[in-house]
């Protein structure tokens, strides 16, 4: 895949990504979705996640303003951000979602408040080096790498 | 087994393939395999279809179970496989299961970001063919064309011992089964087998082999029969195979009908637990007269029972309609009270009763109706009891009664005895009940629809819908209790819904009953008094009245949809105005079918309360029954006496209903019925 093409510098980077727990083996299978018919798989994948989670992340702030809070609906919302979390290998984004949904059960407010200010870091941050690594990533696509089939 | 999974020899697989009526391309399955994806998260759409096109699937994907089930619906045999979510904003994705399930038959895997014990059950109990947690992988997905060979080669076992079709083919089937990959056995299976749509297949389906298409697809005429003949079984007693001779459909295997049959008794489940507080309470006092009827699933036997219950008809009008049919007869008189329990019975019946509607048929056969026409006692319900009795005619109304509720209906008519319910309403004109049986067959129906209706009302509309109390005026003019318009308002109406039942009076016992079912369940009486006036002038309009009961048992599909074309009673009243014979009845069921979802009104009826003693019975018929809606329309009818013009009352009804009745379609989403509105 791309990988091998990667220049050392982007490799590491990309491989310091899983290290830190940002995002697992499910990602590996999107990059490996990717191919010849669809190379911008990945790309599309990620900006629909960004999105996806953007809007959630703002709708689940709104029902964390009301009160009382309604938890049932918070279990909705964070599900189905597990759910996309999960199918994009966002590994730390995904765990504060269940944590949170935990919370929610419980119906222990003040963790369910602090795990999503949690999540929404972890989400920023991955984010941004997500992007990072993309940005890099297309640069050594431009400069780099003739043997680039694209 | 298949050792390659679509590719290269595949001779197991081709012989799936090849199923298609020869020898086909074998090489290709499962690729092409049509998925359907259903789930409302985009990333995980976007990931999944990319997923199965790399399995070389033909993916549709869809955020919502709506457009699923549109899509589904539109295009029945263009999809092999859905996949869904299980936690949907519009939808449940067990809701979602079930349907599919019950209308297309498809397999249906279920997807998660939840992998809790609990869930994954659920799935399974919902018949689930599998379970697949978030995050999907792509292995997980090249598999799943197993399903749907799996579910093809049980149907073809089903038709095999069906022994509809190939016989020799098919023995080798079996053993083929086995074999899957067995070259030999492979001629056997292509020949024979012809699996439709394996993948894609497409002109498969048409099942050019001998075998006949494995797959069953429950249209909503067949669903409507599997129903009716559940309910004229009971549906404790249903079994497959009984319920396969009554439907008598050709090529039809039993196993079909066994898994259908528990898919239905799933659904039911579910609608049970909503009307069960309902049907609860009629069920109490029903039971007297109930008994014959049974639970009151069908609706019509509901009705009898409000009828008979409610309705003091006049002893002799009561009596004679009684002992035609029901047999419990004038006992009904005093129960009255039912009524109002009726409804409720009728709205549990209301589910059975949708699925009943093809069960008119059997009221039809059995019972005439006893229309207690004049019986003006509040028997709403029972009236129509009643009715069927004297109604031997009826009978053929009692069908379409019972089509509604199927049970109900079918109570009606063969209930003769239940009669008393509320049928009286023939019973007293007997004569000409006869005629009317049509018309009273569906007030039964009605009533048995309006249960089905009511169900979704919940308001045991029955009661009201008993209207079909169609205390025939002796002149067999089962003058449906016109009442039924009672349901319209039940208060004032009650009697003027009957018009015709004023009929009854005159006729026989003219029972207000219609009113009284209006009132249904409540208080319509009081306007009774109004309408015994008018009805016995009316006793002819009777007649009419019980051709709006008839809604006719053709409209068995209709009635417990939505509005229990039940509305016969509406259209009783509304014949009344034109001919308040038969000949207007009919117009009148047909509007009255309508109506009578308006009947639902019933909840109008419970103002009438009073109108328990509605001596007139009007056999509000179809009204009635949906009579909950219908107290309105009974304002309306009180105008029937003077020949209300049907198209007048009907809409009068018909908004009502509407309002009320929202007839549950959407349960199933079948299209003949909406089964999901039964719980109501």
């Amino acid at each position: 895949m791309e990988r091998n093409h990667l220049p050392r510098h982007l490799v590491l980077q990309r491989q310091s990504l899983f290290d830190q727990g940002l995002l697992d083996e499910q990602f590996i299978q999107l990059e490996e979705l990717q191919d010849d018919a669809n190379p911008n798989f990945v790309e599309e994948v990620v900006t629909s996640y960004y999105q996806n989670t953007s809007t959630l992340i703002v709708i689940i702030e709104q029902a964390l303003g009301t009160s009382p809070l309604d938890f049932n609906k918070l279990d909705g919302y964070m599900y189905q951000l597990k759910g996309s979390s999960s199918s994009f290998g966002a590994k730390k984004v995904k765990a504060d979602c269940t944590l949170f949904r935990e919370y929610c059960k419980a119906g222990n407010v003040e963790g369910c408040m602090r795990t999503f200010q949690q999540l929404k870091k972890e989400y920023a941050s991955l984010k941004r080096k997500l992007e990072a690594y993309f940005q890099l990533a297309r640069q050594a696509r431009v400069t780099g790498t003739a043997s680039r089939p694209k | 087994m298949n050792p390659s999974i679509g590719k290269g020899s595949m001779s197991t697989a081709s012989s799936s393939v090849a199923w298609k009526a020869g020898d086909v391309v074998p090489d290709q399955f499962p690729a092409g395999l049509r998925v359907l994806v259903v789930d409302d998260d985009p990333t995980c759409l976007v990931i999944l279809e990319k997923m199965l096109r790399t399995c070389l699937y033909e993916v549709t994907k869809c955020n919502r179970a709506e457009i699923a089930l549109s899509l589904l619906r539109e295009n029945k045999n263009g999809f092999d496989i859905v996949i869904s979510d299980v936690h949907m904003p519009d939808m449940d994705g067990f809701k979602l299961l079930e349907h599919i399930g019950l209308e297309m038959d498809l397999p249906v895997i279920m997807m998660s970001a939840d992998d809790g014990k609990n869930v994954v059950m659920k799935g399974v109990t919902h018949g689930a063919c599998d379970y697949l947690i978030k995050p999907v992988r792509i292995e997980a997905l090249k598999n799943i064309w197993q399903h749907v060979v799996r579910k093809r080669k049980n149907e073809w076992k089903d038709v095999e011992q069906s022994g509809s079709v190939e016989d020799g083919d098919r023995q080798q089937k079996p053993s083929e089964d086995v074999d899957y990959s067995s070259s030999a056995n492979e001629g056997n299976w292509k020949s024979s087998k012809k699996r439709k749509d394996e993948e894609e297949d497409a002109e498969e389906r048409d099942d050019t082999s001998t075998l006949k298409k494995p797959r069953v697809v429950w249209s909503v005429e067949l669903h409507q029969q599997f129903v009716a003949a559940v309910n004229q079984l009971g549906i404790d007693k249903a079994v497959p195979k009984k319920i396969l001779e009554l439907m008598n459909v050709p090529g039809l295997t039993r196993e079909n009908v066994a898994s259908h049959l528990q898919k239905y008794r799933l659904y039911l489940r579910r609608l049970s637990g909503v009307s069960q507080h309902q049907s609860g309470l009629n069920n109490s006092f029903m039971s007297p007269q109930e008994a014959p009827f049974g639970p009151m699933s069908s609706l019509s036997g509901l009705d009898l029972q409000s009828l008979g219950v409610s309705c003091q008809l006049p002893a002799q009008s009561l009596a004679t309609l009684q002992a035609a049919g029901l047999g419990r007869s004038t006992s009904k008189s005093g129960i009255q009270m039912p009524l109002v329990d009726q409804r409720n019975l009728f709205s549990f019946e209301n589910p059975k009763l949708r699925f009943g509607e093809g069960q008119q048929q059997h009221l039809s056969n059995s019972k005439p109706i006893n229309l207690l026409h004049g019986i003006p006692t509040t028997m709403e319900p029972k009236q129509l009891a009643t009715l069927h009795q004297s109604a031997q005619s009826l009978g053929s109304l009692n069908m379409q009664v019972n089509a509604h509720g199927g049970q109900s209906s079918s109570l009606l008519m063969q209930m003769a005895q239940p009669q008393s319910r509320g049928q009286i309403l023939n019973e007293s004109t007997g004569s000409h009940v006869p005629r009317h049986p049509s018309s009273i067959g569906q007030p039964i129906m009605s009533n048995g629809i309006a249960g089905g209706v009511i169900g979704r009302n919940g308001i045991s509309d029955n009661g009201r819908g008993t209207g079909y109390n169609q205390v025939p005026p002796t002149s067999s003019m089962l003058s449906f209790p016109m009442n039924h318009t009672t349901e319209l308002t039940g208060n004032s109406f009650p009697l003027g819904s009957t018009p015709g039942i004023s009929n009854v009076t005159s006729k026989g016992a003219f029972h207000e009953e219609v009113s009284s079912e209006m009132k249904g369940s409540t208080g319509l009486l009081p306007s009774y008094d109004i309408f015994n006036d008018l009805h016995q002038h009316k006793s002819q309009d009777w007649e009419l009245q019980n051709v709006g009961l008839h809604f006719d048992a053709s409209q068995n599909a209709n009635p417990i949809q939505g509005n229990l074309e039940v509305s016969p009673s509406v259209l009783v009243h509304q014949g009344y105005s034109s001919s308040q014979r038969s000949g207007q009845n009919r117009n009148a069921s047909s509007l009255g079918r309508g109506m009578f979802s308006g009947v639902d009104s019933t909840e109008q009826r419970n103002t009438q309360s009073g109108g328990q003693h509605l001596n007139n019975l009007l056999i509000d018929n179809s009204v009635r029954v949906k009579a909950e809606r219908i107290p309105d329309a009974s304002s309306q009818t009180t105008l029937f006496p003077e020949h209300f013009g049907q198209e007048d009352l009907m809409s009068a009804l018909l908004k009502q209903q509407q309002g009320g009745i929202g007839p549950a379609e959407t349960e199933f989403d079948f299209d003949g019925y909406s089964m999901d509105n039964i719980p109501v």
